[in-house]
């Protein structure tokens, strides 16, 4: 089958979606690539470039369309564009769908199959296929690269033999892939980089790539589990809370780079017009949100303005058609990538597998149907963190009435025990005679001593406690001792015996004990 | 001398006793502690040897001394990894000696009915005592020392067994004679039997008889008994000298014995249950020998064993800030614990935060593992108690485990199957990165797989404890 590349018709869209090197790979795949005569140009690669790598070059848009089954594009078709798809054929392209309505409805008219790489699901095995991060990536790294150009200072702070230059301080709102390669672009320049995102569980990121994270304490944080990985709207409270922290920062910070977009809806407003004013002279805004209105309602779109107290604001919506090499390289791997999921056979022929939770979530028009939205994919992104089950917060009634409850219930049990122990202590004291008695109660009372005494020997004494128990039992001496003046020989051996031993365990016992204790030393 | 002055000096002996045991409760009151014992030990002794009923002090002092001789010999010679075996020997001594002055007391009995009420007048000490006595009495007495004589016996074989087997002399591996417990029960039967005999006709044969099944009840109770269970044998054999002692105390009149025999039988009690509830497992199971019944076929392991060398664990070492160690009793077979306080201190030298999780049943004695840091010194309070230091583990970087494995076992939380299910253990496998200090890859002491050798973040460090400790420390400056 024929794989085509027709060149971008928007202005200003520099990038294509075929370089030499992605050619030659889906080449490997069994495809034949042709291309549109001029498509690379503005991206740096020319039609002999493409010829090397085996591409065939056509001379307009319309004999790539009749030569090709899958047809590729960066931005959304054009009405001309779409009105030259033919039934079965494939559209590979950025689309967004939810806005492009129409469009998609002329797509299904057509009859043709449109794969939407906006659309594709973030599920780990389709990140080699995520263009919009690729994108993203570039757009951050753009981003800080524009403010830079735009600053009038460094970045990184110096100490020179002309005096001393503050590092730049840098706040980056929103750590998606942008907001991470903003981060990690302005760091690696050496500005000061703090970073705030509404979904707290991206604070390692942000600070793996160098960046303090501005925490915010609020209760509501967002899990962005369970909405693929994408920021969800707001409270209201939250919302203050977060422009408040963020009017705290507008004075300190040279530049401001916000990439805050939720999927399918305007831009969140979070710089606000008194901030910008706030904003020491020079300093810079990109918004990367320009093209959904804005994170920053001063931005316009598509231009550079500077505002009267002498801040830039940045509106550009191109960034990554600004580095067309570098995105086109990206997005074109992407695409292959895309074509080597629809081709399992790697034979050239695309088998349309809806089956496949990639496939299916990038698909919205397929065989004269609409197929967006798409079924929410079979694997989550992220795995739901676990709701943590707050402890239930007790009234003090409640409270007082479980320790009354866990009172009586101790109270109870001892009770039990010393009516049993008492009862068996009166039975045994019917029988036996009073010089028995004497004796049994030192014995009980001890036995009493010892439970009490033994409960608080710290665990790691365990050892000298056997050990001095052991010294003391061969308190045994001196029932021997007593009984070694008996008048009977064979008393006295075995008296004497047992002497002996016990001997050799009371300064065997308390010797070792005493070592060990001398031992044990704080730091 | 004055009966009362005695008495007297046993009160004050008697209290030294309770203060001693009670100052273990810390580290430092401890060593005020042994003092209060060893004063109240030569109190008691001097007040019985000058006290009423007693003859041949000379002799006495002659067989103290050269007793003492020898235990200070061996108290100043023995390795602290062998503590486990002397206090079973030790044991074993305390059991001899009540089964002799138990022995003693009968003979006396015997002597003194023979007498004629002049010849009794006669007498003084514990003769005298006993010709006191009326009939019940006398039958209360024969109960007195034929317990005393029983739980002596038990105790002698049982330490000289545990002795034995802490000491490699005997297979540590549970044993029973072919019949198993039914020969204890019969033993019991046994003795049941002779004590109504003795009781009834006061004869010498059937205290004999007694004595022998005692001696195999004690022989063939710890033979059954796994190594693994050791600290809870220890502590057992240490509460039964302590029972043996105040049922001898009974049988002389002495309350000093009766209080001494008791405080030592109830700490002994004491600790046999806190080891065992370190293990979840009932005294009963543990006395009966052997790990329990299974329910089923313990859960397959999955993954490999993957083994790493000193170069990797000193890498992950030098970027770790915080670790923790979980020795086990491989450390005390290895000698490793000089290794291990350098390995500690270079670490804390370079201002890691390093802790020691020390199980309860670590060791083959409670409080073993304690005891070598100790002697190693490692301070005693970065040595942590299960309790307060498994919350701990996953915020920690490094975990060592050296010559553990039942204490690590996570299929005790896992696998309702496994023979340790629910026991608590030491949740290292939460830390981010677990080394194994172990000598082979074969299973631990009680034989049960370990799921957490294959665990992912898991490494092998196979080699002799104390020549791995002290490969990483030429790695480790």
């Amino acid at each position: 089958m024929k794989f085509g590349v027709i060149r971008e018709v928007e202005p200003g869209e520099a990038r294509v979606a075929l370089t030499p090197a992605s050619a030659a790979q889906l080449a490997k795949l069994g495809y034949d690539c042709v291309v549109e005569t001029g498509a690379g140009a503005a991206a740096g690669i020319t039609d002999d470039a493409y010829s090397e790598a085996g591409v065939e070059v056509l001379p307009d848009a319309a004999a790539v369309f009749a030569a090709a089954d899958v047809i590729a594009k960066v931005r959304p078709p054009q009405e001309g564009e779409i009105d030259q798809l033919r039934e079965g054929q494939t559209l590979i392209g950025f689309f967004w769908p939810a806005a492009n309505e129409a469009l998609m409805e002329r797509a299904k008219e057509r009859g043709a199959t449109v794969i939407a790489m906006d659309m594709v699901p973030r599920i780990s095995r389709a990140q080699k296929m995520d263009a919009l991060s690729s994108m993203a990536n570039i757009a951050g790294y753009r981003a800080v690269i524009e403010a830079g150009a735009n600053f009038g200072r460094f970045f990184t702070g110096q100490v020179t033999a002309a005096g001393k230059v503050p590092p730049a301080k840098v706040l980056v709102v929103g750590a998606g892939v942008a907001g991470l390669a903003a981060i990690g672009t302005a760091t690696s320049l050496g500005a000061i980089v703090r970073a705030f995102d509404v979904r707290p569980e991206v604070a390692e990121q942000i600070e793996s790539m160098g960046a303090e994270f501005l925490f915010l304490d609020f209760e509501d944080s967002q899990d962005s589990a369970g909405s693929g990985g994408y920021a969800a709207p707001s409270s209201p409270e939250f919302r203050e809370a977060q422009l408040k922290l963020f009017r705290e920062q507008a004075p300190e910070v040279d530049i401001v780079i916000t990439t805050a977009l939720i999927p399918n809806r305007e831009a969140p407003e979070l710089w606000t017009p008194d901030m910008v004013e706030a904003m020491k002279p020079g300093s810079v805004i990109v918004d990367l949100a320009a093209e959904r209105g804005g994170n920053c309602k001063l931005t316009v779109k598509d231009e550079k303005i500077v505002t009267d107290n002498g801040v830039t604001i940045i509106g550009y919506t191109d960034f990554p058609s600004r580095m067309a090499a570098q995105s086109s390289a990206l997005y074109s791997t992407n695409v292959r990538h895309m074509m080597a999921d629809l081709t399992p056979e790697k034979d050239g022929k695309v088998v349309h597998n809806m089956e496949d939770d990639v496939i299916r979530g990038a698909t919205i028009t397929h065989q004269g149907e609409i197929t967006f939205p798409p079924p929410p994919p079979k694997v989550k992104a992220i795995a739901a963190a676990p709701k943590k089950e707050k402890a239930k917060e007790l009234t003090p009634e409640e409270k007082r009435a479980a320790e009354l409850a866990a009172f009586k219930a101790q109270t109870r049990q001892q009770v039990t025990l010393l009516a049993v122990g008492a009862a068996l202590l009166l039975a045994v004291g019917l029988v036996a005679p009073a010089s028995f008695m004497q004796h049994f109660i030192v014995f009980v009372l001890s036995v009493f001593v010892g439970f009490q005494v033994i409960w608080n020997v710290s665990h790691s004494l365990h050892t000298p406690l056997m050990a001095i128990t052991n010294a003391i039992s061969s308190i045994i001496i001196l029932g021997a001792l007593m009984q070694i003046g008996s008048g009977s020989f064979l008393v006295i051996v075995l008296a004497a015996l047992s002497v002996f031993m016990a001997g050799i365990n009371i300064f065997g016992g308390f010797l070792v004990t005493r070592r060990m204790l001398a031992m044990f030393q704080k730091s | 001398m004055e009966f009362g002055f005695t008495t007297a000096a046993y009160v004050v002996a008697a209290v030294l006793f309770i203060l001693s045991l009670g100052g273990l409760s810390g580290q430092e009151s401890a060593k005020r502690a042994v003092w209060y014992g060893i004063v109240g030990m030569a109190l008691a002794v001097f007040a019985t040897l000058i006290g009423p009923g007693s003859g041949l002090w000379v002799l006495s002092v002659v067989l103290i001394a050269s007793g003492g001789v020898i235990g200070w010999y061996v108290a100043t010679r023995v390795e602290m990894t062998e503590m486990p075996q002397l206090v079973a020997a030790m044991h074993s001594l305390v059991g001899l000696a009540a089964v002799f002055v138990g022995y003693n007391a009968h003979f006396e009995l015997g002597r003194v009915l023979a007498m004629d009420d002049a010849a009794r007048a006669g007498l003084e000490g514990f003769g005298a005592l006993i010709a006191k006595k009326d009939g019940v009495e006398q039958a209360i007495l024969r109960v007195e020392l034929y317990l005393g004589i029983l739980i002596g016996a038990v105790t002698f074989t049982g330490s000289v067994i545990a002795y034995g087997k802490l000491a490699g002399k005997v297979s540590s591996a549970a044993k029973k004679l072919p019949g198993g417990h039914l020969l204890n029960i019969a033993a019991a039967v046994i003795s049941v039997l002779c004590l109504v005999w003795y009781f009834s006709t006061g004869g010498f044969l059937p205290l004999f008889l007694m004595t022998l099944c005692a001696l195999f009840i004690g022989y063939h109770l710890i033979m059954g008994i796994g190594g693994a269970d050791m600290p809870v044998v220890v502590s057992m054999l240490n509460s039964y000298s302590g029972w043996a002692a105040a049922a001898i105390g009974f049988s002389l009149g002495n309350d000093l014995l009766i209080v001494v025999g008791a405080l030592v039988g109830s700490s002994g009690a004491i600790l046999s249950y806190i080891m065992c509830k370190a293990m979840n497992r009932s005294f009963i199971s543990v006395i009966l020998g052997g790990f329990g019944g299974t329910q089923g076929p313990a859960a397959e392991i999955e993954g490999e064993q993957i083994a790493i060398d000193a170069d990797g664990v000193a890498t992950a070492l030098d970027e770790a800030d915080s670790v923790i160690i979980v020795p086990g009793y491989g450390m005390a077979v290895a000698q490793a614990q000089q290794a291990v306080s350098e390995l500690t201190k270079r670490l804390r030298a370079q201002g890691k935060e390093v802790r020691f999780a020390i199980h309860p049943v670590a060791g083959r004695l409670p409080g073993h593992m304690n005891v070598l840091l100790a002697e190693a010194r490692v301070p005693y309070d970065i040595v942590l108690e299960m309790d307060e230091i498994n919350e701990d583990f996953p915020d920690t970087d490094v975990v060592i485990v050296i010559g553990s494995n039942d204490i690590v076992n996570p299929a005790a939380q896992d696998d309702p199957n496994s023979p340790i299910a629910g026991m608590p253990v030491l949740e290292v496998w939460k830390a981010k990165q677990v080394f194994v200090s172990k000598r082979g890859q074969g299973a631990g002491y009680s034989g049960i797989e370990n799921p957490l050798f294959f665990k992912d973040n898991t490494r092998m460090f196979y080699g002799d404890a104390k020549e791995s400790v002290n490969a990483l420390l030429t790695k480790i400056s």
